[in-house]
């Protein structure tokens, strides 16, 4: 049956992701908080289609870095351009809608806890003015997607850590977007609940084939989702036959504010560099 | 505590200054552009007017009848006792029931605004909504704002009310006055530029409340610790400029009105 599957790998799954299109653009992007250099001089671009791990040590500028690609922050120096856009020199009013097509996973989930589940999944959905059962059914189907379909009238305080993410993750897609930033999705997690998470985000990204930048300081986490691909027949995660990599997943590794690896897994695993490989050990 | 250096203690004065002001003006031009969230404006409107009301009512009440019962000592050695509807009358509506109802509401909403917007912010539920498209000074601030200084005026006018009748309750059981010449000489006293004074405070109260309540929970840094500090500060500030606010007005009305 797998031979029915096509590889993830292969270009004819993914029809944009030979497209020169850039969506995250960082050139010379420099960040000073008070007196400490958080990102000194990052530049790298992420094509359409891609899934860009970021991997560094903690306290090395990955959570600002993923707020700088949503218009969060604005950097003192360097350019940052989101689907084309300069968003550095954007009013906060056009970033609104530029957000509109980005979705975020924070690090803590950041659900709104005054409201339940499924007024967390449909905040966008609320704010856009979509009919109420237009609404509800998008609802149930992105929690189906995370399978938490029966937590829908519950509040996020009723929720484990790992639900609390899921639930995130589903308040993310619902809009459908086209950029995904997941900010340590597996952060505090426990290995089990971690394996559920970064499976959704291989779910996600061979489902839909959205460009999504994933923050992770796990390194199991991160070739896991580069070994692995989504089985849309079996509905189950399992590993790319022939010891394969998914092309469309590339690394950014950070150290102390600066980029020290931007390429693919196969680059990263034949690093040549003395840091990257005790890093990686 | 490390001593700050006169130089970036100024200069984080005045940017403190200019985030305030332009937080200010943000909240009270949103309302001038879509999307308006009208729903927020009710529920604000319930929570701090309808909320507050038990402690405005009550403050209100036994305000009247300790100025009553105050004020009757020091007419009776004028021997015009009769005069203390007059007294509590004007006291209410001009400083204590705008004055008082500010305080009490400050100490309930102000804290409130500073706990809930702080708890939102260190928890990045204000970044979660920016990142959802939504403007949170528009969704959290301006509702808010509008419903504190709407509610606020009409909470004064309750509280003028109660506590003139709780001067009576006092005036009629304890000092023996007539009911009828007490609100009699309470109506007389009070004079268009009295009520204007007493009105336009709240108007001022409700902006500080709400702006300051709102600033602080925006600013909030440094965790739990950070909220239970931006909510001492809300109410502090507030209730400061409440007073300060309320003499620089009481001096204009009396430019304006003469009294």
């Amino acid at each position: 049956m797998a031979a029915d599957i096509a590889p993830v790998n292969l270009p004819q799954t993914r029809p944009d992701s030979d497209s020169a299109e850039a969506i995250v653009v960082f050139k010379d992007v420099s960040i000073t908080f008070d007196i400490k250099p958080v990102l000194q001089n990052i530049s790298f671009i992420v094509q359409r289609g891609e899934t860009r791990i970021i991997l560094g040590p903690a306290g090395g500028g990955k959570s600002v870095l993923m707020k700088l690609a949503n218009g969060l922050i604005r950097p003192d120096t360097g350019t940052i351009r989101i689907f084309g856009e300069d968003i550095t020199k954007m009013q906060e009013t056009d970033l609104f809608k530029l957000r509109e097509r980005i979705g975020m996973v924070f690090q803590e989930s950041a659900l709104f806890d005054s409201l339940s589940v499924e007024d967390n999944v449909a905040y966008r959905l609320h704010e856009e003015h979509v009919p109420e059962e237009e609404a509800h059914n998008r609802v149930i189907e992105a929690l189906r997607f995370v399978e938490l379909e029966q937590t829908i009238a519950k509040f996020p305080s009723e929720l484990s850590g790992g639900m609390r993410r899921r639930v995130s993750i589903a308040r993310a897609i619902i809009a459908k977007p086209d950029l995904i930033l997941y900010d340590s999705p597996t952060g505090g997690l426990d290995p089990i609940t971690s394996t559920t998470i970064v499976e959704l985000v291989i779910k996600q990204r061979d489902v839909t084939h959205t460009t999504s930048l994933v923050i992770t300081h796990r390194l199991q986490d991160a070739f896991l989702m580069a070994r692995n691909r989504f089985n849309e027949q079996t509905g189950k995660i399992e590993p790319i036959p022939n010891g394969g990599i998914d092309d469309s997943t590339k690394f950014l590794v950070l150290n102390e504010g600066r980029v020290v690896f931007d390429g693919t897994t196969h680059e990263l695993v034949h690093t040549s560099d003395p840091w990257l490989k005790e890093y990686l050990s | 505590m490390p001593f700050v250096s006169p130089e970036s203690f100024a200069k984080q004065t005045i940017a403190s200054v200019q985030d305030y002001s332009i937080l200010c003006w943000r909240a009270v031009a949103n309302l001038f552009s879509r999307p308006r969230y009208w729903a927020d404006i009710y529920t604000q409107m319930d929570s701090i007017g309808v909320g507050s009301m038990p402690i405005v009512v009550l403050t209100g009440f036994f305000t009247g009848c300790v100025l009553a019962l105050q004020s009757a000592t020091s007419l009776e050695a004028f021997g015009s006792v009769s005069l203390t509807g007059n007294l509590v009358a004007l006291s209410m509506v001009k400083e204590l029931g705008p004055v008082l109802t500010g305080l009490m509401v400050s100490g309930r909403n102000a804290s409130g605004m500073a706990s809930e917007i702080g708890s939102m912010k260190v928890t990045e539920q204000i970044d979660a909504m920016r990142a959802l498209g939504t403007d949170p000074v528009r969704k959290l601030v301006t509702p808010r704002l509008y419903a504190t200084v709407f509610m606020l005026f009409f909470l004064t006018i309750v509280s003028d009310a109660v506590g003139i009748a709780g001067g009576a309750l006092v005036s009629v059981t304890l000092m023996g006055l007539n009911a009828s010449s007490y609100f009699h000489n309470s109506y007389r006293a009070l004079q268009y530029g009295d009520v204007v004074q007493g009105l336009t405070k709240p108007l001022f109260s409700g902006f500080i409340i709400a702006t300051v309540g709102c600033y602080f929970g925006m600013t909030t840094k440094g965790g739990t610790q950070g909220v239970g500090k931006a909510t001492t500060q809300a109410v502090v500030y507030s209730s400061v400029f409440i007073i300060i606010v309320d003499f620089i007005v009481s001096r204009a009305m009396i430019g304006i009105f003469g009294r």
